[in-house]
């Protein structure tokens, strides 16, 4: 990629520095109180799906915006660990930890295969490859013996936590989906903030500097690549238990495009932006979802206007006219 | 009768001639992708809606004004290339100073809204276009039958593939071309409006996918989602062809159709991913693509 200036990429105002400031700390602090207290207000089922996405955007994020590196086929990591973890609670009868520990480590493997593959390739390239690999997850969760075809897995019990704490209450759940989404963004936070977060930022700026620097740039981007593809599982096989569903949609290629939009529309290459986008998308599909095609109209929309006049994000405006990274 | 590998020769004739018949979209496709590609930069994720879009105008043109299919032919591609032109100069264009992927999210909201508004007005159960009378019927071929117009689709997709690798391989329109995606000032220092050129190509290339629809409208039926899916196997053509050559978008295409129509014989249950296979494995020996030119 080139430099920053010239490429209007987000992260020119983004730049974090090395450490962690304390308004991040604060702004960290401030979310876990407002997220502890949101089902006083609002619908749990409503808020976890929001959780759910702001991790799968997050996760998108880490390798969009701090690797540089555009993954079109996210939803095939989302949705294959959602297969599994389903698959596990529903057919195993395993416990919802292990389903979504099983999930997790399928998307990790899948990650592995495929970025070895698409790491190959470079820009849009690396864009139609994931694209593509993710098009082959979805024939076969299409195909497949055990995914249900169309209809999906549905029914998908709860269970309970560790066999002790009965899942089936949604305010019970929405605090392990709180416990769990919230240290995995914690864990996205000192991934961008170790020195390997760094690395990964200069390969982004500029690659052949990094190569002449000596590091093995395959190897960070292979890296962050099955990290992000690890993260996305989590938010995949956790949606499964939440909603006791995998379907088909959860790898649809739309689905991969949908979560480099709630990136986008937050602020690529920000702390914050995926979190606030992916708020933003879920609550849209939530208040149009009667208008049926509009919402596709309308994220089309969205989609084109910010590519075209807002590149930034909200968070990434935010940042610009508090003059502090978020 | 004979058989060849365990198979009635039928069936692996007509898989192949509806491989082939694949191809001829999967080649028109990609060619048009490479065209845009090969001067914007800009892989245009909306190829796919404005296949969809020229196989829906053909339709509304016999629909609404009964204007026949080779009318339509001629027609379809002007209107939705014209309709190119304008996506072009009003937003594409500001987006050749920024990072490619910028292009690449433009055209995926374009694709978004185009089929979201197709689909609000014609739902998603698909329209039926009837084959002209012209090629109704088949020809008896000795070992298999085939159908007068999917035998057209063929003939005419190799036409327009070589027509246009012709025109930019070979005549001065193309060289011109060609010298503006190495050098774009040099060539604009010439006195060739060099602007003006990536518009018409992408309008031309918006054109081709238009063709592609109205070819497409007899034999699969008219419905918003006909392109989603097919753009992502055109992408994977892409990649296994390489961008850097005309002749091996066209190749490429017809190729990975017959492999596709073939598997399709041998192990069913393997055609769809058969190409993302292809796919894996040409980027574990040959990452540049088949007849791509490495960087």
């Amino acid at each position: 990629m080139t430099p920053q200036s010239d490429t209007g990429h987000p992260s020119a105002t983004a730049a974090l520095p090395i450490g962690t400031p304390r308004h991040h700390l604060m702004i960290f602090a401030g979310l876990l109180v407002l997220l502890l207290l949101a089902p006083t207000v609002l619908y749990p089922v409503f808020l976890m799906k929001v959780l759910c996405f702001a991790l799968f955007a997050s996760a998108l994020n880490l390798l969009l915006g701090f690797g540089g590196l555009l993954s079109f086929g996210h939803a095939a990591f989302f949705g294959a660990s959602s297969y599994v973890a389903a698959h596990a609670a529903k057919v195993w009868g395993f416990n919802p930890e292990i389903a979504i520990l099983l999930g997790v480590a399928a998307s990790a493997v899948l990650g592995l295969g495929i970025g070895v593959l698409a790491i190959r390739r470079q820009g849009i390239y690396f864009a139609m490859v994931t694209l593509a690999f993710a098009q082959m997850v979805y024939f076969f969760a299409l195909q497949a013996p055990f995914t249900g075809g169309e209809d999906g897995i549905q029914a998908v019990p709860r269970g309970k936590l560790f066999g002790l704490i009965d899942l089936s209450s949604d305010r019970t759940l929405y605090f392990v989906v709180l416990a769990i989404v919230f240290s995995a963004l914690l864990l996205i936070y000192r991934i961008i903030h170790s020195p390997f977060g760094q690395v990964l930022k200069a390969i982004r700026d500029n690659e052949p500097r990094s190569i002449s620097l000596g590091y093995k740039v395959n190897r960070y981007k292979l890296a962050v690549f099955v990290m992000s593809a690890t993260l996305a599982g989590l938010a995949g096989a956790t949606k499964a238990i939440v909603f006791q569903l995998a379907s088909l949609t959860d790898v649809y290629w739309t689905m991969s495009g949908e979560v480099v939009l709630m990136t986008l529309l937050g602020g690529m290459g920000t702390v914050f932006g995926p979190l606030i986008g992916a708020a933003a998308i879920v609550t849209m599909q939530n208040y149009f979802a009667g208008f049926g095609a509009w919402v596709t109209v309308l994220q089309g929309v969205i989609f084109v206007i910010s590519v075209l006049l807002f590149r930034e994000g909200i968070i990434g405006v935010l940042a610009r006219l508090l003059k502090k990274p978020l | 009768m004979f058989e060849l590998l365990g198979i009635p020769p039928q069936a692996l004739f007509g898989q192949l001639l509806l491989g082939l018949i694949n191809g001829s979209f999967y080649a028109l496709l990609s060619l048009g992708l490479a065209v845009i590609f090969g001067l914007l930069n800009i892989i245009n994720f909306s190829h796919g809606a404005q296949y969809m879009m020229g196989a829906f105008v053909a339709w509304m043109l016999l629909t609404y004004g009964g204007i026949n299919y080779w009318w339509a032919l001629l027609i379809v591609p002007l209107v939705v290339g014209a309709s190119g032109v304008v996506i072009e100069r009003l937003m594409i264009s500001r987006l050749y100073h920024l990072d490619h992927l910028y292009g690449l999210l433009l055209t995926f909201g374009l694709a978004l809204i185009i089929q979201g508004l197709f689909r609000n007005q014609y739902g998603v159960s698909g329209l039926p276009y009837s084959i002209p009378t012209e090629l109704a019927g088949g020809t008896n071929l000795g070992f298999m039958f085939l159908p007068n117009y999917r035998g057209w689709v063929i003939v005419a997709s190799v036409v327009v593939c070589f027509a246009t690798w012709f025109a930019i391989e070979k005549t001065r329109l193309g060289a011109y071309l060609r010298a503006a995606t190495e050098n774009p000032t040099l060539v604009g220092a010439f006195g060739i409006n060099v602007p003006r050129m990536i518009t018409l190509t992408y309008g031309f290339g918006v054109a081709l996918a238009a063709l592609a629809g109205v070819l497409a409208a007899p034999i699969y039926s008219v419905n918003p989602n006909m392109g989603a899916d097919l753009i992502i196997v055109v992408f994977a053509v892409v990649v296994i062809g390489g961008m850097g050559s005309i002749l091996g978008a066209i190749l490429t295409g017809f190729g990975l159709g017959i492999v596709e129509g073939l598997t399709r014989v041998i192990y069913p249950e393997g055609s769809s991913v058969v190409i993302f296979v292809i796919m894996a494995i040409v980027l574990l020996v040959k990452p540049a693509g088949l007849f791509g030119r490495t960087q």
